[in-house]
């Protein structure tokens, strides 16, 4: 079914298992980030190393969607450096927008491909940007002290 | 007449619609917005049809019909509240009916009763939806008054323990609603009521749960002010009542001002027009409050007390077809008694937004999240719930909808 689309396997399965979900205790930058929609809540913490993302961490409450999302996330942007991010948050944010009309380049996007079948339903949109909106609000603050 | 919800769903169109590739639309959302039945639909496009024209002004017919049917609602509002009918106003929502209250108190001058200033209080709940809360927060933000609150407890019922410390000679106004969008719980009003009358206070009561849904006697109950929307009682959106006793109606000042409120005009100032029409500036929401009074009339020919019954009926049937599932938590009184139609509840670790957009894959639409209570739903440690709520049109076959629903999200997420 349709729904299928959305909840696929790798999906639940970051919801089950999620990935650098605990705060590490040190950090460059700390931001809270909020869905007002729906109630769902993320605080994110980020470590530079230079233009290095050396360090994410994080810890929430949300749907499978938020959730799964920000977990991919970290898999993702820890070991590249900011442009790389860049680059990859771009694609994400395209793909969401995409209205079920792209498949996303999994090259780039690895497991966050399985996150296609969101730009189906516009509600949940919101739901998979949370830990991505987080991150870029913390990079920006994380980088604008290293001054 | 006997009361048939099959029957009465053919009176709503879009209850006969499918949803996501064929499925049966099972509509649990009422408490959300309820669905429109052709009667109202049709009030609301025969007036821009046959009478739209600016109400009271105008020299021309369709004026004179204009207006004839724009007060004409006014009275079946009235009748419907047991109120007379220079108590009613029309708004475009509850929201504004709250903030309208809310408001014109900030506007009273020192000698008006309805003055507040450091030295007062305003008393809420736990249990308030935003509309009822966050007006209030500003009000005692604009004048020093201190916002107090009674609590919930994990019964979800009002903790009336501490009313005669909690509204005290300090008390200007005590804002609550009549039934939890939440939780279901209807509150207690007459001890409240009481108290705060003895301390000089007035009662607001967010009626938006309760009007649709039961028997109103703004009388019987013994409240100053309450407020409804249009929407939740089969009317259209862009139309709420704010009901005042007169008395009251006639120190409160008013909120928006403009045409049409006033009595006279000079460079340097003006006066008001009695109420209701004192907070009525501007031309209003002529068709919507027309198909509001189709809407009640509706509901009136259908019988308060027979939707009411229906409703506690469902409500009994839904409680305990959701008990036996497992993981599954009621959030709210788990037995009709002083509930009404709205059954939160959380699923084990399935997120309500998940359980939600499963049931939407099988045709059922239910609310998900805060609910726009977000302190009381933070105070259960629930951050959201999944809602179902129902209506007048509802059958067990919409529950039995539902509770298959919520065992087939439970393998479909436990997979």
């Amino acid at each position: 079914m349709q729904l299928d689309n959305l909840y696929q396997e790798v999906i639940l399965d970051h919801y089950k298992n999620p990935q650098h979900k605990k705060l590490n205790a040190t950090y460059d930058a700390q931001v809270h980030h909020i869905n007002p929609s729906c109630g769902d809540e993320i605080t994110l913490n980020v470590t530079l190393d230079g233009d290095l993302v050396k360090d994410v961490s994080w810890d929430g409450m949300g749907c499978s969607i938020s959730q799964a999302s920000v977990s991919i996330l970290t898999d993702l942007l820890i070991g590249k450096n900011l442009d790389q991010a860049q680059v990859v948050a771009d694609s994400f944010m395209h793909l969401m927008q995409s209205k079920g009309t792209e498949k996303g380049d999994e090259e780039l996007l690895e497991d966050a491909v399985a996150l296609a079948g969101v730009s189906q339903y516009p509600a949940r949109i919101k739901c998979a940007l949370l830990g991505w909106m987080a991150f870029k609000d913390a990079s920006v603050q994380a980088l604008a002290k290293q001054g | 007449m006997t009361f048939d919800a099959r029957t009465i769903a053919k009176d709503f169109p879009i209850l006969s619609r499918t949803i996501r590739d064929g499925k049966r639309l099972v509509y649990l959302d009422s408490g959300a917005t309820s669905q429109k039945p052709n009667v109202v639909i049709d009030a609301e496009s025969d007036f821009y049809r046959l009478h739209n024209a600016a109400v009271h002004r105008g020299a021309h017919q369709l004026a004179e019909e204009a207006t004839d049917a724009y007060e004409g609602a006014r009275s079946i509002v009235a009748n419907f509240l047991n109120a007379d009918i220079d108590e009613v106003v029309f708004t475009k929502s509850a929201t504004e009916s709250l903030n309208l209250i809310a408001y014109a108190m900030g506007n009273a001058q020192i000698g008006n009763r309805f003055h507040l200033n450091a030295g007062d209080s305003i008393v809420v709940t736990e249990m308030e939806h935003h509309a009822n809360l966050i007006p209030w927060q500003q009000l005692a933000a604009r004048t020093g008054a201190t916002l107090k609150w009674f609590t919930v407890t994990a019964e979800g019922r009002l903790d009336l323990s501490n009313l005669d410390s909690l509204v005290d000679a300090s008390t200007k106004v005590v804002a609550l609603t009549h039934q939890s969008n939440v939780l279901g719980t209807i509150n207690p009003l007459e001890d409240i009521t009481r108290r705060a009358h003895e301390v000089g206070a007035v009662v607001v009561l967010d009626a938006c749960q309760s009007v649709p849904h039961m028997p109103t006697d703004v009388k019987a109950l013994d409240i100053d002010f309450l407020a409804f929307s249009g929407h939740k009682a089969v009317g259209p959106t862009g139309v709420g009542i704010f009901w005042g006793r007169a008395d009251l109606l006639a120190e409160l000042p008013p909120f928006l001002t403009g045409g049409s409120m006033i009595e006279n005009v000079t460079m340097e100032s003006a006066t008001w027009a009695p109420a209701p029409r004192k907070f009525e500036a501007g031309v209003p929401n002529m068709a919507q409050a027309v198909g509001l009074g189709a809407a009640l009339t509706y509901l009136t020919a259908m019988g308060m007390d027979n939707i009411h019954q229906h409703e506690m009926s469902l409500t009994k049937y839904l409680l305990e077809g959701l008990s036996v599932i497992t993981d599954l938590r009621i959030i709210g009184p788990k037995t009709t008694d002083l509930r009404g139609g709205v059954v939160s509840f959380t699923l084990g670790d399935i997120h309500p937004h998940d359980l939600g957009q499963y049931l939407d894959s099988q045709g059922i639409a239910v609310r998900t999240g805060h609910h726009c209570a977000w302190p009381l739903t933070r105070k259960l440690g629930v951050p959201a719930t999944t809602r179902a709520s129902v209506y007048l049109y509802n059958t067990t076959d919409d529950l039995d909808a539902l509770i298959s629903g919520v065992q087939g999200a439970q393998k479909y997420f436990g997979r």
